[in-house]
């Protein structure tokens, strides 16, 4: 392993390679930053330059717009509520909230921090066990994928926000309903499409969220403010934006919270039919459920715990997902695909002897995460007060601008116009529903969960020929679901305890 | 059943002549779907071939995607302009059958054909059936004990492939179960978790697992051996009456365009083959040529059209 490390090193400290890496860093962040560009695609822009390197720093550049594009996505979410990607829309629920109380610097710089984190614990344990872990990855069955979903929404409760349950619960049936629109999977044919041959397909999720967030954010900032006063953030609030500033005991407060995110968000990534959206919707509702009931402030309205989970779940999700790609060859996102057919068109193919192969590419690889996360850090730090300053920029000004990149960046991906016009149907949709307090994260959840939940359902009904049975007879979805169950039924009971408690007294 | 003459014209890809009367200076090309899918590389992958090789001095892209690639065509038949080519696939002969387009394939002017892909049956290394006629058997005894995964939806290519392949040993098409998976990676990796007993995918899928021992690949769709696969037997040769299948790449112009602008296409597309740049880039992704230009490749779409009804018919897809 030493070997691998110092061939690594050797590679990635090339003076080329450098310039790349911070360039590509650089190029990612920026990239990223813009509501509705997302990783995607920055590395669609990015194959064009990187096809003219040697495989090795190529490879090196296109992590690192990865990675940045991750970072900088962030960014969209915590400062103006866009997520550009959708394993940061987690990010946004009490990243929002904290940039809107004037405390926009320190909430990125606790994004910065704990994506930091996830990334080298993630690169650690690719670099240990990577082999070991795409075998492990490969136990998971689509029975055990439903049931991994099944937990996912279980947690809906943990996204409910201000609204209350019922809300949040009709919320999550929308988004399970606009998840079946498109030709199904298993049996091949059109539902919901009104006969328009634009939704055959289906709704894209990059569509749906930045009609939802982005766009409904950017018209809920006009409806709400005075014309002569448009602003995103209250004047009063505005004198901290820049400041970085968190106390020990936040510190202390993220810390296991950072630890416990970053080790299940590699665990999920590792799964090709999972991901780091999963990630961090999970990381997020299971550290929901650990905080302590009287923790101020909760979670959904600021909390930096529930910043902190999502962010190192999807960093090391991320990395996670590189340990299918790069030693199966298969591919767990469209990004990760793209990623792929970038190491195919180097004449490089993934596979369990790719690190016999080519082991200057899958440890230059390996070296370029540890560095990519380094620089990441080094760069947006000194950064984070001018960036924040974004939200001190009169809303005529940044509004229009919010809509014009979340419109572009939808279009950027499908070149349909039909794609704007649904969007602004469902962003007019969504300004509506929150005003009358409907939360938008269960929606999303129930989505991209329900998406995935129905399809590894129907797989496992056709693969056992319609018989249930598989739901308790295997051992890994039986455990799964057990899990969910669990998650579903203590905080009832915890919440059925305390008022006896309650009433004891 | 493919009659012999398209079999033949299968293996011999067909012979072409270099003569070009006017290269055509620009080209523009349509991609039906988003960026980073099939289409768009392999319309990327020529249209830099062109370029790099001298053949073409202006090659511009576009992405259109909707509806599984009907949006592009309605585009195509819109524009009637003499400069656009739309890159599709074998698919685009399914979509037409299914009525899933307001348009078929018969609508547009066939250019050429410039990439195949066969499939392959494969299953895991431990897998105690190591024979396609071993599998037939099996499926045969217990059609609901032998689960076969592929990378798109139900009555898509892998499903009528499979259903292609044990329909040639005599099986009833319909009792084939297919278990669709949403890309070819994650029917690989269905087929690694064991909870399939085989997958149907295109060769180039499958190839570099196969070639580092993950999987076996029990037979291939295409008329004779292949070179890369010498061992390998084809699905015919073991007894799959019929189950010659090539899921080739192509490019088609509106029927606006004048004849002689897509004779000389056509002409131009021959003469990549030839080049460095095309063999550099179709290597680096493992395509393999496969050439029908105009009348030859509305013949061997007419073909293809034919047998894939007859199995969808009997799939109850139709």
């Amino acid at each position: 392993m030493l070997d691998g490390i110092l061939l690594g090193l050797d590679t990635a400290f090339s003076a080329q390679a450098i310039v790349f890496l911070v360039g590509g860093c650089l190029a990612g962040t920026l990239i990223g930053m813009l509501p509705g560009l997302g990783p995607m695609t920055a590395i669609a822009l990015m194959i064009p330059i990187a096809s003219t390197l040697e495989p090795a720093t190529g490879i090196i550049m296109m992590a690192a717009v990865y990675y940045g594009a991750i970072f900088g996505g962030s960014t969209s979410s915590i400062l103006i509520n866009a997520p550009g990607v959708a394993s940061t829309v987690a990010s946004s629920f009490d990243g929002y909230p904290l940039s809107q109380q004037g405390h926009a610097g320190k909430a990125l710089a606790i994004a910065a921090g704990a994506s930091f984190c996830g990334g080298i614990i993630g690169a650690i344990l690719l670099m240990l066990g990577a082999p070991v872990l795409a075998q492990a990855s490969l136990l998971f069955q689509s029975s055990d994928y439903f049931a991994l979903m099944v937990l996912g929404l279980v947690s809906v409760a943990a996204f409910a926000g201000n609204g209350g349950l019922i809300k949040a619960l009709l919320m999550t049936t929308i988004g399970l309903m606009l998840s079946t629109v498109g030709t199904s999977q298993a049996q091949g044919v059109e539902r919901f499409t009104l006969g328009s041959i634009d939704l055959i397909d289906g709704i894209s999720f990059l569509l749906l969220v930045m009609a939802t967030f982005a766009l409904a954010e950017a018209l809920l900032a006009v409806l709400r403010t005075p014309a002569s006063g448009l602003q995103i953030v209250e004047q009063s609030k505005r004198k901290s934006l820049g400041s970085m500033r968190i106390t020990k005991q936040e510190v202390r407060d993220i810390s296991p919270t950072v630890a416990r995110s970053s080790v299940l968000g590699f665990i999920i990534g590792l799964l090709p039919g999972a991901g780091a959206t999963v990630a961090s919707f999970l990381a997020y509702a299971s550290e929901q459920r650990m905080a302590p009931r009287k923790q101020s402030p909760a979670f959904g309205e600021g909390a930096p715990r529930g910043l902190a989970a999502p962010e190192a779940a999807n960093n090391a999700a991320a990395t996670g997902s590189f340990v299918p790609l790069l030693t199966l060859g298969i591919p767990g996102s469209g990004t990760t695909a793209i990623l792929l057919g970038a190491l195919i068109a180097y004449g490089i193919q993934p596979g369990p002897m790719l690190f016999i192969n080519e082991p200057a590419v899958f440890w230059a690889v390996i070296v370029s995460m540890w560095l990519g996360n380094v620089v990441l850090l080094v760069l947006n730090l000194p950064l984070i007060p001018y960036i924040a300053r974004i939200l001190m920029v009169p809303g005529r000004l940044l509004l229009p601008l919010i809509m014009f990149f979340s419109i572009i960046g939808v279009y950027l991906v499908s070149f349909n116009t039909f794609d704007i016009q649904l969007m602004v149907l469902f962003a007019v949709a969504a300004v509506g529903l929150r005003l009358l307090n409907f939360p938008m994260a269960p929606m999303i959840l129930g989505f991209i969960l329900g998406g995935l939940m129905e399809e590894n359902l129907g797989r496992a009904l056709l693969i056992y020929d319609n018989n249930w049975s598989f739901l308790w007879t295997r051992p890994l979805t039986f455990g799964i679901l057990l899990l969910a169950a669990v998650a579903l039924f203590v905080p009832l009971l915890r919440t059925l305890v305390n008022r006896k408690k309650g009433s004891d007294q | 059943m493919l009659n012999k003459a398209v079999l033949t014209a299968f293996v011999l890809c067909a012979g072409f002549s270099t003569l070009a009367l006017e290269a055509p200076e620009q080209v523009h090309l349509l991609i039906p779907g988003g960026a980073g899918g099939g289409w768009d590389r392999t319309a990327r992958g020529v249209g830099t071939a062109l370029g790099r090789a001298g053949l073409i001095e202006q090659v511009r892209y576009e992405n259109m995607s909707g509806g599984g690639g009907a949006r592009g065509i309605a585009h195509l038949l819109e524009r009637k302009s003499p400069h656009m080519l739309m890159v599709n696939s074998s698919p685009i002969v399914i979509r037409s059958l299914q009525k899933a387009f307001p348009h078929s394939f018969r609508d547009l002017t066939p250019v050429a054909s410039v990439i195949g892909d066969y499939s392959v049956i494969a299953v895991r290394k431990a897998s105690p059936i190591q024979d396609i006629r071993d599998l037939a058997a099996a499926q045969k005894q217990n059609p609901s004990h032998i689960a076969i995964a592929g990378g798109s939806i139900a009555g898509s290519t892998d499903h009528i492939v499979a259903a292609l392949v044990f329909a040639g040993f005599a099986a009833e098409p319909k009792s084939v179960k297919y278990i669709p998976y949403d890309a070819g990676g994650k029917a690989m990796a269905g087929l690694l978790s064991g909870e399939v007993q085989a997958l149907s995918s295109g060769l180039g899928e499958v190839i570099d697992m196969a070639l580092q021992g993950w999987v076996n690949i029990l037979c291939v769709t295409s008329a004779e051996r292949i070179s890369l696969l010498p061992d390998t037997p084809t699905c015919q040769e073991s007894g799959a009456e019929g189950a010659v299948f090539a899921n080739w790449r192509g490019f088609f112009a509106s029927p606006a365009m004048p004849a002689a602008q897509v004779k000389a296409y056509a002409d131009v597309l021959a003469q990549m083959y030839a080049t460095r740049a095309w063999r550099e880039i179709a290597d680096n992704y493992g395509w393999v040529d496969l050439f029908y230009a105009q009348e030859d490749f509305a013949r061997m779409l007419i073909q293809q059209e034919s047998d894939i009804r007859r199995l969808m018919l009997e799939l109850g897809l139709l």
